[in-house]
């Protein structure tokens, strides 16, 4: 199997323990994987985003190639469309609905959420709502994951152990929380 | 053996405390931070008792990993692009002194600039000093790297470049790691004469290290890091150096290309390696990441008339980082490219953190400006040079660590008045203290705002040099204690700071004005774990 996927959102969104457990949980199954993540000024506030690829045999490369990324995962709308030249024929789109507004110009968000509308597959999920719901709205990033979780060829209970692994030092509430979080994220389907 | 799951940078770090390093010396700065981070942040390495506290700048932290290595001891000194230009000194000579525990100089250049004012390459430093460089193409193979670095290092007695790029700085990925070695014994350099340059002993230590010269090209002819694969597509053969060579196998491994490359991972270049692959082709590719290194030495270098692509010849773009579609695209190979960037989508720079008190000080700097017009300001690198953007727009320069202090002292000796500058607490203690006793010696009519945040912001809250000192260096230095200000940055003494900025920038002498609050991030996390942090003043002074 092989499975490239670009995450993005805004620096200080914490994309990179989605990173992280996914990768976790790739090592946990057994597979090779790369991520890349980006450091410094761009994480103040900036557009961030991370390759992660992970495969059943060396991933080579550090950089998707474009046009290969089999899904988007991103934690804030505007920043799901940036990365859009890398999505392949058969990628998915998994995203946050809610807007992090930091900018004047920011777009309304339905001429965001018409855009994501064009695609062949998409989930878009109001993951603060539903983090909110479950536990609380800190793991909205655990609902994105989930209902990304659907398209990634690594079983429930590597993810699982993956979370707690990640979470482990902040405690037990901490990591049932974003265990919730991820399960009820993986219940979602379209809801535009 | 386990693998561990490692950031390149993680990996260099791991590799260098298990060939033995005894300390590592650096100033932070991306995308080289997380080399030192890591043997900070590790209990094997204290329980070793390997020193790795953060140096004042990048050359003081080279001129340490050389007295270390002078010691007999194995050093790294880690440092981003830009800090080998500040280390530039001790790098050249170190070259003529040569090393006698070895001694490892890693530099991670940043093609794209994601967070530097430059993209220079620093192979050319390589060159420049004639010194070995090994630059790996992905993150095992860098581990493996340092413990032949070390070997090559104490076997011709040279320091070793280790040059890395963001990529691979940045990338996570499984790690295999090896026994560890040992640290070596203390041992001082069996040629007294060896580290003294006097222009008598240096002509002599020239002439040895020129003589090196070709040993060192040999090295790179059999080392096992430079590597020639035959293929039958012979009407082109492919150099990949570094991580470009990572590129070009994604490339051709999808699209089942058998052009002969060359791999070269190790410099000065392999001559006959070169020969070997000119001589079973028609024409050459250059992938590198960086300047058209490879290539420019390349130009004329055959004994027949030879086309060479790549960066020069514009079949790559010159500048920017490399990746896998510019590779694919020099071969010609078409893309699958179905969606493009919606015109709904607009730029998100990056910004001041919510509740950062550069912002506040940069509000209350530009109504103390208001009246003086604009172009006034100079400053630094740092989260501050983000003043540029709005909503702030309140500086006018941003060249190289220190240069607010010195170029805002140079505008005022030309007549301009006021003369300000803007310098963060960790780069003033970088290169800004000898800038600001330049302006004392002259007395020239200039106000320094340090904007002390207590850290080394912008590589992610590292220890600041001088936290807790500024006012006293300002003052040893010899700058007028009552032109010394201490400001709090928060709205609520926004009136109270204008009045005093605007006072001081009034003055025709040196000011400095101290403008004191914990970076909000810095902050945040140190709420979560209870430390304490130690200010020159509690309160605001008024």
């Amino acid at each position: 199997m092989k499975t490239d996927i670009i995450i993005s959102g805004v620096g200080g969104q914490g994309i990179l323990s989605i990173a992280a457990t996914i990768g976790l949980a790739a090592i946990d199954h057994g597979l090779y994987l790369k991520q890349s993540e980006v450091h410094g000024m761009s994480q103040r506030g900036g557009a961030v985003q991370s390759h992660l690829r992970i495969s059943s045999e060396k991933v080579i490369s550090d950089l998707i190639p474009l046009g290969e990324a089999d899904m988007i995962l991103s934690v804030e709308p505007l920043e799901s469309l940036r990365y859009l030249p890398w999505l392949s024929e058969n990628g998915w789109l998994v995203t946050n609905t809610k807007p992090f507004v930091n900018i004047d110009n920011y777009p309304s968000t339905e001429s965001i959420i018409n855009e994501i509308k064009k695609l062949k597959h998409y989930i878009a999920i109001d993951a603060d709502e539903t983090a909110h719901s479950v536990s609380s709205p800190k793991s909205s990033n655990m609902v994105i994951l989930g209902a990304a979780s659907n398209y990634i060829d690594i079983p429930e209970q590597s993810f699982l152990i993956a979370i707690e692994k990640l979470f482990f030092r902040k405690g037990n509430n901490i990591v049932n929380g974003n265990i919730k979080a991820f399960l009820e994220g993986k219940k979602s389907g379209v809801s535009i | 053996m386990e693998k561990l799951l490692l950031l390149g940078n993680e990996a260099i770090a791991c590799g260098a405390m298990d060939a033995g390093i005894s300390g590592i010396y650096a100033y932070p700065g991306t995308p080289s931070t997380e080399i030192t981070e890591y043997v900070q942040n590790s209990p094997e390495a204290y329980n070793k008792g390997i020193r790795s506290e953060w140096s004042v700048n990048e050359k003081t932290a080279l001129e340490a990993a050389l007295g270390m290595s002078y010691a007999g001891k194995r050093s790294m000194v880690c440092m981003k692009h830009v800090g080998l230009n500040v280390a530039a000194d001790p790098y050249i000579n170190a070259a003529l002194t040569g090393v006698n525990g070895g001694l490892i100089v890693t530099v991670a250049d940043d093609p794209s600039m994601h967070s530097s004012q430059n993209e220079q390459d620093s192979r050319f430093y390589g060159k420049f000093a004639r010194m070995p460089v090994l630059e790996p193409s992905e993150q095992q193979e860098a581990y493996n790297m340092i413990f032949y670095a070390f070997e090559l290092s104490e076997k011709y007695k040279l320091p070793v470049m280790l040059r890395i790029t963001t990529r691979l700085a940045h990338s996570r990925t499984g790690i295999v790691r090896r026994n560890g070695l040992r640290q070596n014994n203390l041992n001082l350099p069996s040629d007294s004469k060896q580290f003294v340059l006097l222009p008598s002993i240096a002509r002599g230590r020239y002439k040895l290290l020129l003589r090196l010269q070709p040993q060192l090209e040999n090295e790179s002819e059999i080392s096992g890091y430079n590597m020639f694969f035959p293929g039958n597509q012979k009407n082109l053969g492919i150099i990949a150096a570094g991580i470009a060579y990572n590129y070009y196998l994604e490339v051709s491994r999808k699209n089942k290309l058998n052009y002969p490359v060359l791999k070269i991972c190790q410099y000065p270049l392999p001559v006959k390696l070169l020969e070997k692959i000119a001589g079973e082709t028609q024409k050459l590719l250059v992938l590198e990441e960086g300047y058209p290194f490879i290539e420019e030495q390349l130009r004329g270098f055959f004994n027949k008339p030879f086309i060479v692509e790549g960066r020069l010849s514009g079949k790559i773009p010159y500048d920017g980082e490399l990746n896998p579609d510019c590779v694919a695209d020099a071969l010609d190979i078409e893309k699958k490219v179905l969606h493009s960037v919606p015109s709904v989508v607009v730029n998100r720079p990056p910004a001041l953190c919510k509740g950062c008190s550069h912002a506040d000080m940069f509000f209350a700097l530009n109504e103390a400006m208001k009246k003086f017009g604009k172009g006034k300001v100079f400053s630094d690198i740092g989260c501050y040079t983000l003043g540029a953007l709005p909503p702030y727009e309140a500086i006018y320069s941003c060249v190289d660590m220190g240069a607010s202090v010195t170029m805002a002292k140079g505008a005022a000796d030309a007549g301009l008045f006021p003369a300000v500058a803007v310098i963060g607490d960790s780069t003033f203690t970088h290169s800004g203290i000898t800038g600001l006793l330049d302006a004392v010696n002259d007395n020239s009519p200039v106000t320094i705002i340090i904007s002390d945040n207590l850290t080394t912001g912008m590589t992610g809250g590292q220890k600041s040099s001088a936290s807790g000192r500024l006012e006293s260096i300002c003052k040893g230095i010899g700058v007028d204690p009552q032109h010394i200000r201490i400001i709090n940055p928060l709205k609520k003494f926004h009136q109270e700071n204008v009045t005093i900025l605007l006072k001081e920038i009034e003055y025709k002498g040196v000011s400095v004005i101290i403008s004191q609050r914990e970076c909000i991030q810095t902050a945040t996390r140190r709420k979560k774990t209870g430390n304490s942090v130690k200010l020159t003043h509690d309160s605001n002074e008024n």
